[in-house]
């Protein structure tokens, strides 16, 4: 295409299913689509699904229209394959852009989730009683999420190495934010601070026109944002197990007219919304998402869409969602590969799990996913930034060590350099070496380190008998919170202010200020 | 090429971490020119006194290598090349300055005791101790209480470091200096130990004179006792 992209990481996939298994799971998800089929609360998609072919019947229940429909595996087939197998990702920066290819298992990583609850970390000094000792430990303190905290996320976003697009990690409740406005908050606040591709879902379905003209002058016009969509949509139009809900429904239908990028994202819970045996849960997560992406092709031939799955487990103590477990990677993975097989790229998760707080249970739970989800070769990983319990809490400090935790997994799994030429100064190497009275191959690995072709240590550590790694995130968070915002020109922030209406006045900053 | 601008050359090759024409540096783009080898060969060819060549040429460089690497700016696979590189101009060096009376800063016998076949860290003592402009000798690992004790004696050294990795042989390094002491050498060499298990703790307990941490500490106490 000529374009440039961020580089991403290129991953062998790890392959957990077999041919065998993926035909089967993928029959059994048209099966299910066949019947008992879905549960669509739409009517518009229903008469759309009808007109294509489906089987529609009109019921009622608790006092409800719904339509049941079932969905002929030819139907679902043909309007998968529709899907285009590569979808751009545009962002303000053009060498920010993002290419998921579902043919390539290019893998990039950004944050997620939308919490209510912003985690501030400072160290605190205690002494012991005797006064013999004294020790800094993390407290921390819970703030509600503002659009003063998203635009500090979004700046924390621009500048993690390793943070490949932006999810919000914080949920805008300032006083003056409505239903009505929050779209274009949320979104303003986002794009302003950052360079990077935003996704967001989308509050209402009629303050999309105030998004896309907001994008269009961003980029310079309706045929800029097309090529460059600088934000797209998650749209989690199936409500597990197998309703299709009627807002988002109507969102979806707006999203895919617009010519925008969406995800069509199903999180159902194995154990609660769906089956928690491995087969059962990947048979209707992915009988749920062909159902989407059948629904968006039904819209627009070629809408550019992404597979997008986070199947989840249940707790059986309290039934909330449990991330950072076995099932959870089993899960995903089996998505991943089911998407590579459907050539639609992947929107996948990882780096959530139960820890309230920064330390060992999260950076367990953290690196038990990123490293298993890195391996599948899912295109776009999301939640993978500064989540503590579960999807409720984002944590800056947590992002910044997550940004070293994910950059090591990148380096990790980046493609071997062990071609002709490799072997061959390798051999000339030993040879030179062995010449030598130390035998010490410490100066040819100098090319290698100072190119980065070699990793450093780990960022956080200490060198004494203490963990340090939250005290040295902290100055390296405050280092990069000094940093001057990537704001947009004020000629820009001007227009927006003037053409798109419900903006919060103390988000009116831009580069020349 | 003048005087200035082949001591220059030198010194900017030394930082560089160049041995010979065929090393690549620190920077891009150097591969194929000359360094410090054939630098130093052309020098000697041009008549270049050698001490100026040691004290313009190598001495500065060796400092803003130092300095580089307090920066943070290089690492001690850098150190290494650049005081390789030392090392190789003093072995063409060193017949000129004898015959000139000039001296090495000590002679530096070095050696992995006995039992212990480690030799990574010594090697890198090694290599800084000649950048640094002393005269070092090796006498690889697993060395017997015996060889060391007649190598400082037939070479008259100031100066001995023993290194051992294993909790199990660092004892021998306490063996070597009562062996010292027992062939009344023990007066005229300052005993430098080091390695993963020992500490200065250690060093005390056996009568050593020093413990280093790494190559570099080393040097640092080399320059604290010339002082």
């Amino acid at each position: 295409m000529g374009l440039a992209f961020r580089d991403g990481t290129i991953v062998k996939p790890y392959e957990r299913l077999d041919k065998e298994e993926i035909i089967r799971l993928h029959k059994a998800s048209l099966a299910i689509l066949d019947s008992p089929g879905i549960w669509c609360y739409n009517e518009r998609a229903a008469k759309l699904m009808g007109a294509a072919g489906a089987k529609v019947s009109e019921a009622v229940e608790f006092g409800q229209t719904l339509w049941r429909i079932r969905l002929p595996a030819g139907l679902v087939e043909e309007c998968v394959a529709m899907a285009p197998s590569q979808v751009v990702l545009g962002a303000r920066k053009p060498e920010n852009r993002l290419l998921l290819d579902a043919g390539t298992p290019r893998i990039y990583f950004g944050s997620g989730s939308e919490t209510n609850v912003w985690l501030e970390t400072e160290m605190q000094s205690f002494t012991s009683a005797d006064g013999g000792e004294t020790v800094q430990i993390p407290r921390f303190q819970k703030r509600r999420g503002s659009a003063a905290l998203l635009c500090r996320a979004a700046h924390l976003g621009e500048q993690l190495e390793h943070l490949d697009f932006f999810i919000r990690p914080v949920n805008v409740q300032d006083e003056g934010v409505t239903e009505d406005n929050h779209d274009v908050n949320k979104f303003f606040a986002s794009l302003n601070n950052i360079t990077k591709h935003v996704q967001a879902g989308l509050t209402r379905t009629d303050r999309l026109a105030d998004l896309v003209r907001m994008g269009e002058i961003i980029t310079g016009g309706p045929q800029a944002l097309r090529e460059n969509p600088i934000f797209s949509f998650i749209a989690c139009v199936f409500k597990s197990p197998l309703q299709l809900v009627q807002d988002t429904a109507d969102k979806v239908f707006a999203i895919v007219e617009a010519g925008l990028p969406i995800v069509i994202s199903s999180s159902p819970q194995g154990g609660s919304s769906a089956p928690i045996q491995e087969a059962g849960m990947v048979a209707q997560i992915n009988a749920e998402i062909l159902a989407g992406v059948t629904f968006t092709q039904l819209i627009r031939q070629g809408a550019p869409v992404l597979y997008g799955s986070v199947p989840v487990r249940a707790r059986m103590d309290d039934l909330h969602d449990l991330y950072g477990c076995p099932e959870f990677n089993q899960y995903n993975i089996d998505c991943a590969q089911l998407a590579r097989h459907y050539e639609i790229p992947c929107y996948s998760t990882a780096g959530v799990g139960d820890a309230k707080v920064p330390g060992m249970q999260a950076m367990f739970e953290k690196l038990f996913t990123h490293l298993y989800m890195a391996m599948s070769g899912a295109q776009y990983i999301h939640y993978a930034f500064g989540l503590l319990d579960r999807t409720n809490t984002f944590c800056p400090v947590q992002a910044v060590i997550d940004d070293e935790q994910i950059g090591k997994v990148k380096h990790c799994l980046r493609a071997p350099k062990v071609g002709e030429a490799e072997a061959q100064d390798a051999v000339a190497m030993v040879e030179k070496v062995m010449g030598t009275s130390h035998r010490l191959f410490a100066r040819h690995a100098r090319k290698a380190i100072h190119s980065g072709d070699v990793s450093d240590p780990y960022r956080f550590e200490a060198k004494g008998m203490e963990d340090e790694v939250i005290a040295r995130a902290l100055d390296r968070l405050a280092e990069i919170e000094a940093l001057p915002p990537v704001h947009l020109p004020a000629a820009t922030v001007d227009r927006i202010f003037e053409e798109v209406p419900g903006l919060l006045p103390q988000l009116r900053v831009s580069q020349d200020a | 090429m003048n005087q200035t601008e082949l001591i220059e050359k030198i010194n900017f090759n030394i930082i560089q971490g160049r041995m010979t024409a065929e090393d690549e540096g620190f920077d891009e783009g150097l591969e194929g020119q000359p360094a410090v080898t054939e630098l130093i060969e052309q020098a000697v060819e041009a008549g270049i006194d050698a001490k100026i060549i040691v004290l313009d040429g190598l001495t500065g460089a060796m400092e803003t290598v130092g300095a580089k690497f307090d920066k943070g700016e290089y690492l001690i696979p850098d150190m290494l090349a650049s005081a390789e590189c030392v090392g190789a101009a003093m072995d063409i060096l060193a017949p000129l300055l004898a015959d000139a009376g000039v001296e090495s800063k000590g002679k530096f016998v070095l050696a992995t005791v006995a039992g212990d076949l480690h030799d990574i860290g010594k090697n890198i003592v090694a290599i800084m101790l000649k950048g640094a402009g002393f005269e070092v000798l090796d006498l690889g690992n697993d060395v017997t209480t015996g060889r060391i004790v007649e190598a400082v004696k037939a070479n008259n050294a100031q100066f001995l470091g023993l290194s051992a990795l294993l909790t199990t042989t660092m004892r021998e390094m306490g063996v070597v200096i009562k062996a010292l002491e027992e062939s009344g050498l023990r007066d005229q060499v300052r005993v430098l130990i080091g390695g993963a298990p020992t500490s200065e703790a250690f060093a005390a307990e056996i009568g050593a004179d020093a413990h280093c941490r790494d190559a570099f500490h080393a040097i640092d106490l080399l320059r604290q006792m010339a002082a």
